[in-house]
């Protein structure tokens, strides 16, 4: 209990009251903050980085989980049909998660390089023209997002194979001799016998990736000019990415992050209950 | 409360010392080293992580905790996590006894009142070049010492500039130097590289054109400052520059520049000791303004200041550390082991007797302005943002130079009111 106090429960209260409070500088200090009521908030929301931001939030969350899921589900399947080196193979694509984030960030961010990246080099090697990768507006959140796809793959992958391991090979069989398809196998057996995996494994791939904010900042700041800043890039921007810390805005940028993953851990639950019943 | 536990250690000290007087040298270490109350003990922050107990630094740090009769406990942080750190520091009372930031920090600190004046502390500083110390003043008031100085040039890589036959010393101004990157495109070489981050770190590499177009911070869309924009992005759409600058920072920056494909870079004092790693012959030109003439690059390099303590007759000593850490003669050895320029006159020439290569760097510095100066202090950071989103956003083509700066003004204007 101790220890949810000291290391949850507090941080959460005081950044709840830091984004209440109209601090400076001088009174974050000297205490002495006025209330400001739900002013912070106000100025977020009237701010024009806030639903840009918000926007690209969402896309980014779920372009990235779509891919992950996707992705990691194919590899799971993949997997287990055990073949020769499978384990070792299975090894290796568990490497991004294994890297520190700064290490894979850093990576990424030399090959997607405009000028001396190596996949502008193929891409110049395949005939096409190179593509500003992190420094065009168009392109910057992409590049984020293929990034933090290759990151979140292997947890997909480990989740969703020991997944597979539940599901009774019994099963398939009976599907099998009942003369159903490798899909219809997939689409009305393995899927719905995974379902738990899949929700327990999309939610917290979802607070996970809400909350991505190595990657963006390593790779651009959240630019070119915010064109890939996040609500979590903005939210340390604010507090600390400037001479001048706003923490009253940055803890209400923050506080809003928390209460989106609430949101979809609420109705996790609820669906949940649903399935139950 | 304190005192009182300062005596008993004090006492438990002396019985100590008494008992091992033979054995052991002092006792001055005995207290656990997170009470910071010891008397004895004085505690220094700086940003200078790079720089173990074995450095010059550190041993200057040790020295003149000696010669002031205490010993010293050094910390190095960040840059970044220093502010943060000052800040949380001074909320719960144990801020160290000299504190050594980054130059634009120190108005933040002096605003959020963590600082001591110099009138405070006693520290004299009427040796000081005004344009240096004035980053660190603040209506009327100083708040602490520059330790050295760093700003920004252009160096050049001469192998380059000869296939080009571009003669450096004919470039004065940006007409010259936008025709000296020309002629570098024309042979087939890279023009120059910068540092365009959406950052403070790219703000302070646009000041010395901003400046040098005759701009002021006050007013981000003047026609001056359009036209230092527009050098920029003309610069990207000719390909003079590298796309990549919008996403470099100055060490990135200068990783292209170290790979010898290019003509210019524009990096700092810093960089000196890695510029004779390169392996190629290299040289140095201040930054041209417009229409000619040394355009006024940022000041960078950090200040030595004294925290407010609530034991105000620790300041006799703090002064005494901060003097001993920018008299002349350490001032020299300092400036030397940080590659930065002195702040004052005398030990400038003295660098420039010793090393003629500081001579342009002595130049630039002594042109050189702080971004807090102009009593601009904690506004500064709230201009320097607008201005870092507007170059991004020219140079990454989503808005006109006209319309980025004017969008900047707009916001820098609000938030500064």
């Amino acid at each position: 209990m101790i220890y949810l106090g000291a290391f949850y429960a507090y941080p959460l209260y005081r950044n709840l009251d830091l984004s209440l409070r109209s601090y400076t500088v001088r009174s974050f200090v000297h205490g002495g903050a006025p209330f400001a009521g739900l002013d912070n908030y106000r100025t977020v929301f009237a701010d024009p980085t806030f639903w840009p931001a918000l926007t690209r939030t969402v896309v980014f969350t779920v372009v990235c989980l779509a891919f992950q899921f996707s992705i990691g589900m194919a590899l799971a399947l993949f997997f287990r049909r055990h073949f020769p080196l499978s384990a070792t193979l299975r090894a290796v694509f568990l490497v991004p998660w294994l890297l520190p984030l700064i290490v894979s960030a850093s990576s990424w961010s030399w090959m997607l390089n405009s000028e001396s990246g190596v996949v502008n080099a193929a891409l110049r090697a395949l005939g096409a023209g190179p593509v500003n990768w992190l420094t065009d507006p168009r392109w910057a959140l992409v590049s984020v997002i293929i990034a933090n796809i290759w990151i979140g793959i292997p947890f997909n992958l480990v989740v969703l194979y020991s997944g597979l391991q539940a599901v009774p090979p019994e099963i398939h069989e009976a599907a099998a001799l009942d003369g159903a398809s490798g899909w219809q196998r997939f689409r009305w057996v393995t899927f719905p016998l995974l379902r738990p995996v899949s929700a327990i494994t999309i939610l917290l791939g979802l607070v996970y990736t809400l909350k991505v904010f190595d990657i963006i900042w390593i790779m651009t700041r959240g630019g070119p000019a915010d064109a890939s800043t996040t609500l979590a890039t903005w939210s340390y921007r604010l507090g600390f990415g400037s001479l001048l810390p706003r923490f009253g805005p940055g803890a209400a940028v923050g506080n809003l992050l928390i209460v989106m993953a609430l949101v979809c851990g609420l109705v996790y639950i609820r669906v949940q209950r649903g399935q139950a019943r | 409360m304190r005192n009182s536990s300062i005596s008993r250690r004090a006492a438990g000290c002396a019985l100590f010392a008494v008992a091992l007087t033979a054995l052991a040298g002092g006792c001055s270490d005995a207290g656990p080293p997170s009470s910071g109350a010891s008397a004895q003990e004085f505690t220094i922050w700086d940003p200078y992580p790079q720089f173990d107990n074995s450095s010059d630094w550190v041993k200057l740090l040790t020295k003149c905790g000696t010669d002031a009769g205490v010993t010293v406990k050094r910390t190095g942080f960040d840059t970044t996590d220093l502010t943060t750190k000052a800040l949380l520091a001074a909320q719960q009372g144990n801020s160290p006894d000299v504190l050594i930031v980054d130059n634009p920090v120190v108005s933040t600190l002096a605003e959020a009142g963590v600082l001591t004046t110099t009138d405070d502390t006693k520290v004299d500083t009427a040796t000081i070049e005004p344009n240096l110390l004035a980053a660190g003043q603040l209506d009327g008031k100083t708040y602490g010492v520059p330790i050295g100085a760093n700003t920004l040039a252009l160096y050049y890589n001469k192998k380059v500039l000869d296939a080009a036959k571009v003669d450096p010393t004919t470039i004065k101004d940006w007409a010259s130097l936008t025709a000296a990157l020309a002629k570098v495109k024309a042979v087939g070489k890279k023009g120059i590289t910068f540092s365009a981050i959406g950052t403070e770190e790219g703000s302070f590499q646009f000041l010395p054109w901003f400046w040098g177009s005759g701009a002021g911070l006050t007013q981000l869309d003047s026609p001056q400052a359009v036209s230092a924009l527009t050098l920029w992005t003309d610069w990207l759409k000719n390909g003079y520059a590298p796309n990549s600058v919008i996403n470099n920072t100055q060490t990135t920056s200068w990783q292209e520049f170290a790979s010898g494909a290019y003509a210019f870079a524009e990096n700092g004092t810093w960089q000196l000791a890695n510029a004779k790693k390169t392996g190629f012959e290299y040289g140095i030109i201040p930054i041209p303004s417009s229409t000619g003439g040394t355009a006024p690059a940022p000041t960078g390099g950090e200040f030595v200041t004294a925290p407010v303590r609530d034991d105000t007759g620790r300041y006799a000593t703090s002064a005494k550390l901060i003097a001993c850490l920018t008299s002349s003669d350490n001032a020299y050895t300092t400036d030397t082991t940080l590659s930065y320029i002195a702040a004052t006159d005398a030990v400038q020439g003295k660098q420039v007797a010793a090393n003629p290569d500081l001579k342009v760097w002595v130049d630039a510095v002594k042109a050189a302005k702080g971004r807090t100066s102009d009593n601009l202090g904690t506004k500064y950071p709230k201009i320097s943002e607008p201005l870092w989103g507007a170059f991004q956003a020219a140079l990454s083509g989503g808005k006109s130079p006209q319309d980025a700066l004017k969008a900047a003004q707009t916001t820098a204007a609000a938030s500064t009111k």
